[in-house]
C-alpha cells in the first residue's frame, strides 16, 4: 500500500490564484444580491459568467497540476491565518480537490446555463442566481479548504445555500417546511462533525489536512480513531441523505429543478463521500469506522432504490434515486483506498447522469405546466424528442448498461465490495436490480406508453439554452466513465492524494473484464427493466394511484422515515418545550414572582401595626426601653 | 441614704407613664410626659449627690430647658389640634397610621 | 493624554446638552446626541488604534485618589479584554440611536385578539402607550449610559466598578420605565431589584475583600494574589460571581431578563443584552478568576454544569416562545450559557473565544432585536403568530432579519461561529462531556431561529402585513454596519482575537492555570519548530 503524497506549500502560477474559484461566485452572489433590482436585467448572466470564470479557473488549475509530477500533485498554500495558534484558511489543490472542482464548476455552469430558460417566468430569476453562485463559492470552498474548519465553514455554506433554494418558492409553506427540515436535519450531522472536528484537534493539535497525515493518525488509539471515523460519519450522513438522516432529501425536491439537480443531485449531496475520502487517514486506522461506513452505505442504497419504486412524483424518484446511488460511493469510499476512487468515479459520472436526468425532468415539468405526477406524463417521447434521448441515456447510464458511464464506475465498486465482504457485494448487486427496475419505471410512464395528460396540458420541447446543457451532459453520461475507469486512469490520477490500495485489495480482472458479479448484476437490472415494461410500459398506468399493497405504502411512505422521527423526535421534543415553558414560567419565574408577593404580603401585614394611635406607640416604646434595659442588664450580668 | 429619693424618682417616672398610656386628653398626656421629665431630673440630681460631682445637675438644667422648648411646641400644637377637630383627645388624631 | 477620562467625559456632557435643549425639540436632540455618540465612537477607534497588544497589560493608565481615607482610587484603564467590549459599546451606541428614531415615542401595546390568540384582521385596534418621559430625555439617558457603559470596562479600583456597575442600572431602569411596553413597570422593577440584590451581595463582597487584603487599596492590580485562604476566597468569590451571574444572567437567575428584554423599546433592549449583560460574564473573568484562583477551581464543575443547563434549557423555552422580542431574550440565556462555559473551562481557547462571544453576541443579538423592532413597529405586535409572509413583500427587512438570524444559530462564516467554535473547542480540550452536550445547542439553535423565521417571514403573505413598507434609508443605515461587521469578523476575526489574547493568557497565569496540551506528534513537531 502506497500512503498519499507529503502536501507542499506552492506559490505563484494559476494554482496561487485558486482562490478566484471561491472569490468570483461570491463576488457575483454578492453583487446580486446588493445590487437588488437594478440588477435585474443582467444578472443571470453575471452568475453564468462568474460560474464559468470559476470553471475557467479550475481547469487551468488542472492542467498546471498535470504539469508536474504525480507525487508533486498536492499544492497547499496558506491565505491568512484565521484563528490565531489554531488554524489558517489555505487551499489545497489535489487531484481529489480538483476533480470535485472541475465537477461543480463545470456541471454547475451548465446548470446556471439551464436555468436562464427554466427561471425565465420567475420574476425572482435575478435571486436564484444569487444564490446557486453562493452555492458554488461554498462547495468550493468546502472542497478547496486545507484544513477542517474550512471544510466546516464551506459545508455550513453549501447547507444555507441549500436551504435557500429549497426554501426559494417560500410563499409556498410545504417548500419553508422543507428548506427548514434540511437545514436541521443537517445540522445534527453538523453535530456530529463539529464533535469529531473537536476530537481531531484535541488529539493531534492541527486541523490542517497537511499535518493529519497516515504517520500520525496510526499513533492515535484506535478507539479515538473509531470515534472520530463515527462522528465524521454522522456529519457525511446528514449532508449526503444517508441513514438514518435521509429524511430531508426528499423533501428538498420542493426547490425549483436545476437545484434539486445541481445541490440534491451532482454536488453537495456528494460533499459526504469527499469527507469519508478525505479523512482516510483516520477512516483505514479504524476499520470498525469503515465498516460502519459500508454497513450505511449499503442500507442506504437498497432504502433508496426501494423508496425510488415506488414514487410517482418524477423528482421524488430520482431524489430516491440519488440516495442509492450515494449509498453506492459510500460504500466505495469505506472500503479504503481500493474503493476510493471507483467511489469517487462514480460521484463525477453520477453527477452528470443524474444531472442530466434531473434537468430533463425539468425540462418535462416546463413542458407540462409544473406537473410533477408521473401518471399525469406518458407519450412524451414523441413531441420532445431532445429531452427523451438525452434522458434516456442519462436513464441507461445509471442503470449500468454496458459500456455507458455507470456500468464502470458502479461495476467497480460492486467488484471491489464483492472481493472485499460477500455479502456487502451481493446487497450492492441487489439495489442494481432495483435500480433497472424503478429507472425503467420512470422512463416508461414518462415517455412511453398512453397520454394521460392534463386537459389544458400542451407540451413542448424546452428551448436551446436548456437542451444544449441536456446534451453536453448526456454526452458525459455515455464517455466518462469508461475514460475514467480503463487502464485504472483515475485510480493513478487520485493516488497521490488519496494512496494506492494493496494489490490484494484489488479485485482480480476477470476474462474479458466480465466477472460473475458483473453477469449477476447485468442479469437482474435486465430483469428489473423487464418488470417495469411488463407493468408500466405495455400495461396500461392507471391516472390515479392504485391502493397498492402493504410494501408499495412502506415505500412511498419513505420507510416511515418521517413517522419515525416525528414519533421519535418532534413529538417528545414538542413535550419537552412545552414543559420546559412551563416550569420557566410557573417554576423558576415563579418561585421568584412568589417571593415577591411573599415578601409584599408580609409586609401587608406588618403595616397594620402603625394604628395611628400614639397611646399605643408609646407603649411600644415602653416595651423596647423594658426589652434594651433587660438586655443589657442581662448582658451586665452575664 | 439617697435610694429614697430614687424610689420616689421610680415612682413618679411610673405614675406619668401609666398617664401617658391610659389618658386620652392630650393635656393630661403631656403633663404625664412633663411628670416623667421631672422625676428624671430628681433622679439625676440624686445621683449628683450620690457621686459627689455636678454632673446630673448640669443635666438637669438641661432637661429643664428642653422642656420648657417643648412644652411651648407642644402646646402649640395641641391648641392647633383642638381647634381643628374640637376635640384633644389623643386618640382622635390617629390620620397617620399604615 | 487621558482617553478613558474623555471618552467618559463626552457623552455625559452631550447628555447634560441634549436635556438642556428646550422642549420639543426632539429632533435636535436625536441628532445631537447621534453625533456626540458618533464622536465617542470615533475617540474609541484612535484610542484603540494606539492600543499596542503586546505591550503592558493595563494602558492608558490613570489612577488618582479619589477617599484617600479607605484609598479608593478614580483608577481606570484597559486591556485586550475591556478595549475590545468598550469598542462594542462605542459601536452599539449610534446604531441604537438611529434605530431608536421613534422609540421614545412610545410603544405600541399588543393588539387585541380574539380566544384563538391570532388576530386575522388588518386593522387591528393598536394603541400606543404613551411613554412617561420625553423623547430627549431619553436620548440623554442613553448618553449617560454609555458614559457608564465605558466606565464598568475601564475601572481597575474595584470600589469604582461596583459604583458603575450598580449606576448603569438607574438609566436602563427609566428607559424600560418610561418608554417600556404594557408591563414596563413590572419589569422594570423586576429588573432593578435583581441587579440590586447582586450588586448588594457584590459590595459585601467588595469590603470584605477590603478588609481581608488589609492592603488599604481597592486597586485591582495590587489585589491579585492578595487572598490565600481557601475558605475565604469561597466566600469572596460566591459574593461576586452571584452578581455576576444574575447581571448575565446565568440560570437559574435568567427570568428577569426575558420580561425586561420584551418590554423595553428595541435599542435599550440591545443594550440591555448586548452590552449590560457582558458586565457579568466580563466580572467573571475579570474578577472571579484573577482574586479568587483556588475558589475558582473549586467552583468550575457547578459553573459548567449551570451553564450547560443554561445553554439547552435557553434554547429550549425559546423555541416554545410566541413572543418574538421574549424569544430572542431566550435565546441570549442560551448564548450566554456559552461565554461563561468559555470563561470557567480556563483554556487559552475557551476563555478568548468567550471574550470574543461577548463582542460578536453583541452583534447579532443587536442585529436581531433591531430588527425584530423595525417588524414590531410596523405591525404593533410582538407576537410570531400576528406574522406570515413577510418575506413577500419587504425581501430586504426578511433578508436583514435571515442574516441576523442566522448569525443568532452560529452559521459559519458569520463572526458568532468563530466565537462558538474556539469556546466548544477550548471547552473540549478539557470537560469533554459538557462540550458535546453545549454542542448540542448547536441543533437547537436552528430549530427556534429558522421556526420563527419560517413563522414570521415565509408562506402565504398574511392580511395584515399586506401594507408593510420594506426597510428605509435610516433602518438600512442601521443594520448594514451591523451585517458588515458580522460577515467581516466572521472570516477575519484575527484583529479581535490579536487583541484579545494576549490578556487573556495573563488572566490565565493570574488564575494559575496552565493550558493543556494536545498529546501528538503533530504538536510536538510544530513545538520543536517555534
Amino acid at each position: 500500500m502506497q500512503s498519499p503524497a507529503e502536501i507542499v506549500q506552492h506559490s505563484g502560477g494559476v494554482i496561487g490564484v485558486s482562490w478566484l474559484m471561491i472569490a468570483l461566485p461570491l463576488l457575483g452572489a454578492a453583487i446580486l444580491l446588493l445590487g437588488g433590482r437594478r440588477t435585474n436585467k443582467w444578472g443571470h448572466f453575471l452568475g453564468v459568467a462568474m460560474s464559468l470564470g470559476a470553471f475557467v479557473v479550475a481547469v487551468l488549475s488542472f492542467v498546471e497540476l498535470l504539469g508536474l509530477n504525480p507525487e508533486d500533485r498536492r499544492r497547499a498554500f496558506e491565505l491568512f491565518e484565521f484563528i490565531p495558534g489554531m488554524v489558517n484558511m489555505g487551499m489545497l489543490i489535489d487531484p481529489l480537490s480538483i476533480s470535485f472542482a472541475l465537477l461543480i464548476t463545470g456541471v454547475g455552469s451548465l446548470i446556471h446555463i439551464y436555468s436562464i430558460g427554466y427561471m425565465s417566468h420567475d420574476r425572482d430569476r435575478r435571486r436564484f442566481f444569487a444564490y446557486l453562485n453562493l452555492f458554488v463559492a461554498a462547495m468550493l470552498l468546502l472542497v478547496l479548504s486545507d484544513n477542517y474548519v474550512g471544510l466546516f465553514i464551506g459545508w455550513e455554506g453549501v447547507g444555507l445555500a441549500s436551504y435557500l433554494l429549497i426554501g426559494f418558492w417560500q410563499h409556498k409553506p410545504s417548500a419553508a417546511t422543507a428548506a427548514q427540515k434540511a437545514f436541521i436535519v443537517n445540522r445534527v450531522g453538523d453535530f456530529g462533525l463539529l464533535i469529531g472536528i473537536f476530537t481531531i484537534w484535541t488529539t493531534f493539535g492541527s486541523l490542517a489536512f497537511a499535518d493529519l497525515t497516515h504517520q500520525v493518525t496510526g499513533q492515535a488509539s484506535e478507539g479515538t480513531l473509531t470515534a472520530i471515523g463515527l462522528l465524521l460519519l454522522l456529519g457525511a450522513c446528514g449532508k449526503s441523505a444517508q441513514l438514518p438522516l435521509q429524511s430531508w432529501l426528499l423533501d428538498a425536491m420542493e426547490g425549483p429543478t436545476p437545484v434539486s439537480a445541481l445541490i440534491h443531485a451532482a454536488t453537495m449531496v456528494t460533499a459526504g463521500v469527499y469527507l469519508v475520502v478525505r479523512s482516510g487517514a483516520f477512516f483505514e486506522a479504524a476499520p470498525t469506522a469503515q465498516l460502519v461506513v459500508t454497513i450505511v452505505g449499503v442500507a442506504t442504497l437498497l432504502a433508496g432504490a426501494i423508496i425510488g419504486c415506488a414514487k410517482d412524483d418524477i423528482k421524488k424518484g430520482l431524489a430516491g434515486s440519488t440516495m442509492s446511488q450515494i449509498g453506492y460511493m459510500m460504500l466505495g469510499a469505506g472500503l479504503g483506498p481500493a474503493g476510493y476512487a471507483f467511489a469517487i468515479g462514480h460521484l463525477i459520472t453520477h453527477g452528470f447522469f443524474k444531472a442530466n436526468m434531473f434537468l430533463g425532468a425539468g425540462s418535462v415539468m416546463h413542458a407540462m405546466n409544473d406537473e410533477v405526477d408521473m401518471r399525469r406524463y406518458g407519450a412524451l417521447f414523441s413531441v420532445m424528442k431532445v429531452t427523451a434521448v438525452t434522458f434516456i441515456i442519462g436513464y441507461l447510464a445509471i442503470i449500468g448498461f454496458p459500456l455507458l458511464s455507470g456500468y464502470y464506475t458502479k461495476e467497480g465498486i460492486i467488484e471491489t465490495a464483492m472481493h472485499h465482504n460477500e455479502i456487502l457485494g451481493w446487497l450492492a448487486v441487489l439495489g442494481a436490480g432495483l435500480t433497472g427496475f424503478y429507472m425503467s419505471r420512470m422512463v416508461f410512464m414518462t415517455f412511453f406508453g398512453k397520454k394521460r395528460w392534463a386537459e389544458d396540458a400542451h407540451p413542448h420541447e424546452s428551448p436551446a439554452v436548456m437542451t444544449v446543457p441536456l446534451i453536453i451532459l448526456s454526452i458525459g453520461s455515455i464517455g466518462l466513465g469508461a475514460y475514467l475507469v480503463l487502464g485504472n486512469r483515475f485510480l493513478t490520477f487520485l493516488s497521490p492524494a488519496v494512496g494506492l490500495p494493496q494489490p490484494a485489495d484489488m479485485p482480480e480482472p476477470h476474462v474479458f473484464g466480465v466477472g460473475p458479479a458483473a453477469l449477476a448484476t447485468l442479469a437482474l437490472v435486465a430483469a428489473g427493466a423487464a418488470f417495469a415494461w411488463f407493468r408500466y410500459g405495455a400495461a396500461e398506468v392507471p391516472a390515479v394511484a392504485p391502493r397498492g399493497s402493504f410494501l408499495t405504502t412502506f415505500a412511498r411512505r419513505d420507510l416511515y422515515g418521517d413517522a419515525l422521527n416525528e414519533a421519535l423526535l418532534m413529538r417528545p421534543g414538542q413535550w419537552l418545550t412545552r414543559i420546559a415553558v412551563f416550569f420557566d414560567s410557573r417554576g423558576v419565574d415563579g418561585l421568584v414572582n412568589g417571593l415577591a408577593a411573599g415578601i409584599g404580603g408580609t409586609s401587608g401585614r406588618l403595616r397594620r401595626v402603625q394604628t395611628g394611635y400614639v397611646r399605643s406607640y408609646a407603649l411600644s416604646i415602653l416595651f423596647g426601653a423594658a426589652a434594651v434595659v433587660g438586655a443589657l442588664l442581662y448582658v451586665g450580668n452575664m | 441614704m439617697t435610694t429614697h429619693y430614687l424610689v420616689l424618682s421610680a415612682l413618679l417616672f411610673a405614675i406619668g407613664g401609666v398617664g401617658v398610656l391610659v389618658r386620652r386628653n392630650a393635656i393630661v398626656v403631656f403633663m404625664c410626659v412633663e411628670l416623667m421629665l421631672n422625676a428624671c431630673n430628681l433622679a439625676f440630681v440624686t445621683f449628683a449627690r450620690q457621686h459627689g460631682n455636678l454632673d446630673g445637675q448640669l443635666i438637669a438644667f438641661f432637661v429643664m430647658v428642653v422642656a420648657a422648648a417643648e412644652v411651648v411646641i407642644g402646646l402649640a400644637i395641641i391648641v392647633m389640634i383642638f381647634r381643628t377637630r374640637r376635640s384633644a383627645s389623643v386618640d382622635n388624631a390617629n390620620l397617620l397610621k399604615y | 493624554m487621558p482617553w478613558l477620562s474623555i471618552l467618559m467625559a463626552v457623552p455625559v456632557l452631550g447628555a447634560v446638552g441634549v436635556a438642556l435643549l428646550p422642549k420639543g425639540s426632539d429632533k435636535l436632540a436625536k441628532q445631537v446626541a447621534l453625533l456626540v455618540s458618533l464622536v465617542v465612537l470615533g475617540l474609541t477607534v484612535a484610542m484603540a488604534v494606539q492600543f499596542s497588544p503586546n505591550g503592558n497589560r493595563f494602558q492608558f493608565e490613570e489612577k488618582y485618589s479619589w477617599i484617600p481615607s479607605f484609598g479608593v482610587h478614580y483608577g481606570v484603564a484597559v486591556d485586550g479584554i475591556a478595549l475590545v467590549l468598550i469598542a462594542l459599546s462605542a459601536i452599539l451606541v449610534p446604531i441604537v440611536i438611529l434605530a431608536s428614531w421613534h422609540d421614545a415615542e412610545g410603544a405600541v401595546a399588543a393588539p387585541v385578539r380574539d380566544a384563538k390568540g391570532a388576530t386575522e384582521t388588518a386593522d387591528v385596534k393598536t394603541e400606543v402607550v404613551p411613554p412617561k418621559r420625553s423623547a430627549k430625555t431619553y436620548f440623554a439617558l442613553l448618553l449617560v449610559l454609555e458614559a457608564m457603559m465605558i466606565g464598568v470596562f475601564a475601572a481597575t479600583d474595584i470600589f469604582l466598578f461596583y459604583v458603575f456597575f450598580e449606576a448603569m442600572l438607574i438609566p436602563m431602569y427609566f428607559m424600560i420605565g418610561s418608554y417600556g411596553g404594557v408591563q414596563r413597570s413590572y419589569a422594570a422593577v423586576k429588573f432593578l431589584l435583581y441587579s440590586l440584590f447582586g450588586g448588594l451581595l457584590m459590595l459585601v463582597a467588595v469590603i470584605a475583600l477590603y478588609v481581608v487584603a488589609e492592603k488599604n487599596t481597592f486597586m485591582f492590580p495590587e489585589l491579585i494574589g492578595a487572598i490565600q485562604d481557601p475558605t475565604t476566597q469561597k466566600w469572596l468569590f460566591a459574593g461576586f460571581f452571584i452578581a455576576f451571574a444574575i447581571k448575565a444572567p446565568l440560570w437559574p437567575f435568567h427570568t428577569w431578563l426575558p420580561d425586561a428584554a420584551a418590554q423595553a423599546p428595541a435599542g435599550a433592549a440591545v443594550l440591555l443584552v448586548g452590552v449590560l449583560d457582558k458586565v457579568g460574564t466580563y466580572g467573571m473573568l475579570r474578577f472571579c478568576l484573577e482574586l479568587f484562583p483556588e475558589a475558582s477551581k473549586f467552583f468550575t464543575p457547578l459553573v459548567i454544569v449551570l451553564s450547560v443547563v443554561g445553554i439547552i434549557y435557553g434554547a429550549i423555552v425559546a423555541i416554545g416562545q410566541t413572543d418574538m422580542k421574549r424569544l430572542i431574550a431566550y435565546t441570549s440565556i442560551s448564548h450566554f450559557g456559552f461565554i461563561a462555559l468559555g470563561v470557567f473551562a480556563m483554556t487559552q481557547n475557551a476563555q478568548s473565544g468567550a471574550t470574543l462571544y461577548m463582542v460578536n453576541h453583541g452583534f447579532s443579538t443587536g442585529a436581531l432585536f433591531l430588527v425584530a423592532g423595525f417588524l414590531i413597529y410596523r405591525r404593533g405586535s410582538a407576537q410570531i403568530a400576528d406574522y406570515g409572509g413577510v418575506q413577500s413583500v419587504a425581501p430586504l427587512l426578511a433578508g436583514a432579519f435571515l442574516i441576523a438570524g442566522l448569525s443568532g444559530l452560529s452559521l459559519p462564516g458569520l463572526a458568532p461561529f468563530v466565537s462558538e467554535f474556539m469556546v466548544l473547542i477550548g471547552t473540549y480540550e478539557r470537560y469533554a462531556v459538557p462540550a458535546i452536550i453545549g454542542a448540542t445547542g448547536v441543533i437547537l439553535a436552528a430549530i427556534y431561529i429558522l421556526w420563527m423565521y419560517k413563522r414570521t417571514m415565509n408562506g402565504p403573505t398574511a392580511e395584515s402585513v399586506k401594507g408593510f413598507t420594506d426597510l428605509n434609508g435610516r433602518e438600512k443605515w442601521v443594520v448594514a454596519p451591523l451585517i458588515a461587521l458580522i460577515v467581516a469578523f466572521g472570516f477575519y476575526p484575527k484583529p479581535l482575537l490579536d487583541v484579545i489574547n494576549p490578556a487573556v493568557d495573563k488572566t490565565l497565569t493570574n488564575a494559575q492555570v496552565t493550558d493543556k496540551q494536545p498529546v501528538s506528534t503533530v504538536a510536538e513537531k510544530k513545538g520543536a519548530g517555534q
